[in-house]
């Protein structure tokens, strides 16, 4: 099994016939034949979109005017947000009126304050949100959203949880070397308010019985780590219990600078490296010292 | 962004808050018209520098008796004499690091009768998704003591932003501040204006220390610390002309044309990352096999050749890069389009310290190829380890 999305996944691009939305509709329609169903924009509605590159070549796709109507036409249960930072709020706030079930916001550079209201909008809703400024999701062989490179995944028993895009691709890529594998990796983004954090996923995870162990990549910035890290211990209280690997990404960053990611910031003394790593490991996890052996301290950690 | 003190008053003023008369001082030349403007008979000379703990701060040119980045002066001519002796100087405090910052700007301010200090500040509150206000009667302190002192002395008061700041919340604050009579009075327009600017404004820190009751019991904004959120410059164009670029690293300052993610650090090790993520945990993996990275950079998603090679030439014009690590994991990012910024920088402005390359991901063998087939002196790696541990021999032999 897998978690969020598998080969039954129907998906819609909000922001398809741009570039960057027409380039990852390709390699999702090029990788394992993901169903993308969709694409919308509000003034190309009934008109065709059409795979001019790749394997995807001559590929088809209807275009809609409005979310609703899409996911009328198509059963659609998930929708990608490619649509740029000035209207990405706007975009996610139609697909959860719209009451699509999975949300992903690939965009980097939504303003915090659209972000604040975009989470309430969320709180009563039947829409999980994950992102913005996040790589998407991936079920090896199965189905891709978003923007992480097909080619290194591998399925198997790992389940991948990160807030950097390129960290979650090394993850990826040695827990593959590893021989492992993954059921799914999630990137949940690396702004400072977002859809789905980390506990979300863990849950998910504990509850598949295809994911045998977990990695979860942090940064600097906010308690996220600290919060999970206590939760898992809750868990594991239950009886709910996974390996668990992880690696904190900013251990030599200055305090109080934004370091690319808008909530990978070190301020009034806290979301430090240290603080995190020093709560993840009273919590069970093993944490690598270093972003080049997380496959084999994943290995340490299943024993 | 962040901005000066007199600068966030303007704009604070500019929603109705109140602050005290002050005029700012761009130019030594400006300094005796400036004081000969203030009412008197009490005076504040404040340095303008984008750092905080400046009263506390020494500066460097003057006798290490001298006075600190913010005087009281109880009269025209001593305020006159504090500004001319401040002005151009390099104060250093315990946020701006031993280089200290040069004191480019002053702000020559009315002195205030005051009764108390609290601090206040709006912020963005990761935990909640909410915009919230911190408030502490313990004003004009260091907050980050405060919180780790006497924890229960921290109020922190969330606001639901589809209603907006409701009674409910300003009763609230006005309670954690101990406020009564008129100071409460001023709370029911000074909070809510508060809150307008910073969500008006796009601001992601608001930081008021200290908030001050006047002897006459009303509210006063007496300092103001302002970051605006960058993501959303794009709408606020009217705040880019408060950027002081003066403030900034030049290198930085190259940076952000290309709108490249570059932090200057003191290390020796330059890198060129693709992705935030992977961009700090280059400089970790630097730092791990004994070695310091020289700066962080995070060349983006959508990164072009020609962005690419500004990057490197930022790189390379740091002269205490001895060596340097390009790093790539391409996902949106193609391995290729690196590979060709890098040999078209290298051409342009050549290379005289060690460069080691690790490639992976979306177009890998394209861009090894691009390497290979220049004439280039790269070191190859095979994965991250491996690229860390040749670039720090290469540089410590």
């Amino acid at each position: 099994m897998s978690i969020l999305i598998n080969k039954d996944t129907k998906i819609l691009v909000q922001g398809l016939t741009g570039k960057t939305g027409t380039f990852h509709t390709e390699q999702a329609l090029a990788y394992h034949g993901t169903q993308m169903v969709g694409g919308i924009h509000p003034k190309k509605g009934g008109t065709t979109w059409v795979s001019e590159n790749g394997d995807s070549k001559g590929s088809e796709l209807p275009v809609f005017a409005t979310v609703k109507e899409g996911k009328a036409e198509t059963g659609a249960d998930a929708s990608v947000v490619y649509v740029p930072p000035a209207g990405a709020a706007a975009a996610i706030i139609e697909a959860i009126e719209a009451e699509v079930a999975l949300i992903i916001c690939i965009t980097e550079g939504v303003p915090v304050r659209d972000m604040v209201n975009v989470k309430a909008r969320l709180a009563d809703s039947k829409s999980r949100l994950v992102g913005p400024n996040c790589p998407g999701l991936l079920t090896p062989n199965e189905c891709k959203i978003g923007i992480m490179p097909g080619t290194i995944f591998k399925k198997g028993s790992v389940g991948v949880v990160s807030r950097s895009g390129t960290l979650t691709y090394e993850a990826v890529y040695q827990t593959t070397m590893a021989g492992l594998g993954q059921t799914t990796a999630v990137g949940i983004g690396g702004d400072p308010v977002k859809g789905t954090e980390f506990i979300d996923v863990l849950d998910l995870f504990l509850d598949d019985p295809e994911t045998e162990s977990i990695i979860m990549i942090g940064e600097i910035g906010g308690s996220a780590e600290e919060e999970a890290s206590e939760w898992l211990t809750a868990q594991a209280a239950k009886g709910r219990k996974k390996p668990v690997a992880g690696f904190i990404a900013g251990r030599t960053a200055p305090p109080g600078r934004t370091m690319g990611h808008a909530g990978a910031v070190i301020s009034g003394g806290k979301g430090g490296a240290d603080d995190k790593i020093t709560a993840m490991e009273a919590a069970g996890i093993v944490v690598s010292p270093s972003p080049a052996k997380l496959g084999e301290t994943l290995l340490k950690a299943i024993g | 962004m962040n901005i000066h003190e007199y600068q966030a008053k303007k704009l604070l003023a500019g929603f109705g808050i109140p602050v005290s008369k002050g005029e700012p001082v761009l130019a030594a030349s400006g300094i005796d018209a400036a004081v000969d403007n203030m009412p008197g008979p009490v005076y504040v000379v404040k340095s303008q520098i984008h750092a905080g703990g400046r009263g506390k701060g020494k500066f460097k040119e003057l006798a290490a008796d001298a006075k600190g980045g913010v005087r009281v002066s109880f009269s025209a001519d001593e305020a006159k004499a504090n500004a001319h002796e401040m002005f151009g100087n390099t104060l250093v405090t315990a946020q701006t690091g031993p280089a200290g910052k040069q004191v480019n700007r002053l702000y020559i301010e009315d002195g205030a009768d005051i009764e108390t200090e609290l601090y206040l500040s709006i912020l963005v509150d990761r935990e909640t998704s909410l915009f919230s206000f911190v408030a502490s009667t313990e004003g004009g302190m260091d907050i980050e003591a405060v919180a780790h002192d006497t924890p229960e002395k921290i109020h922190t008061v969330g606001i639901d932003s589809l209603k907006g700041m409701t009674d409910a919340d300003v009763a609230k604050l006005n309670a954690a501040f101990e406020l009564t009579g008129v100071a409460a009075e001023d709370g029911k327009t000074l909070f809510p204006a508060l809150y307008k600017a910073f969500v008006e404004s796009d601001m992601s820190l608001l930081e008021v220390n200290p908030l001050v009751v006047l002897k006459d019991g009303h509210l006063r904004v007496l300092d103001a610390k302002v970051s605006f959120d960058g993501n959303a410059m794009f709408r606020q164009p009217q705040l880019a002309e408060l950027r002081d670029e003066t403030e900034e690293d030049d290198k930085e300052l190259e940076a952000s044309k290309y709108d490249l993610a570059y932090i200057a650090l003191d290390g020796d090790i330059g890198c060129m990352v693709n992705g935030a993520g992977l961009a700090m945990a280059t400089m970790d993996i630097i730092k791990l096999y004994g070695a310091e990275p020289a700066n962080f950079l995070d060349v983006g998603g959508g990164a072009t050749t020609e962005k690419v090679t500004a990057a490197f030439k930022i790189i390379t014009s740091d002269p205490n890069v001895k060596g340097i690590l390009v790093n790539i994991f391409g996902g949106i990012m193609r391995c290729d389009v690196i590979a060709e910024g890098v040999v078209q920088a290298v051409q342009d402005v050549g290379l005289s310290v060690p460069l080691v390359v690790r490639l992976e991901g979306t177009k890998v063998k394209e861009g090894k190829d691009i390497i290979n087939n220049s004439d280039l002196n790269v070191i190859a790696a095979d994965d991250l380890d491996d690229a860390a541990q040749k670039i720090v021999k290469a540089v410590k032999g």
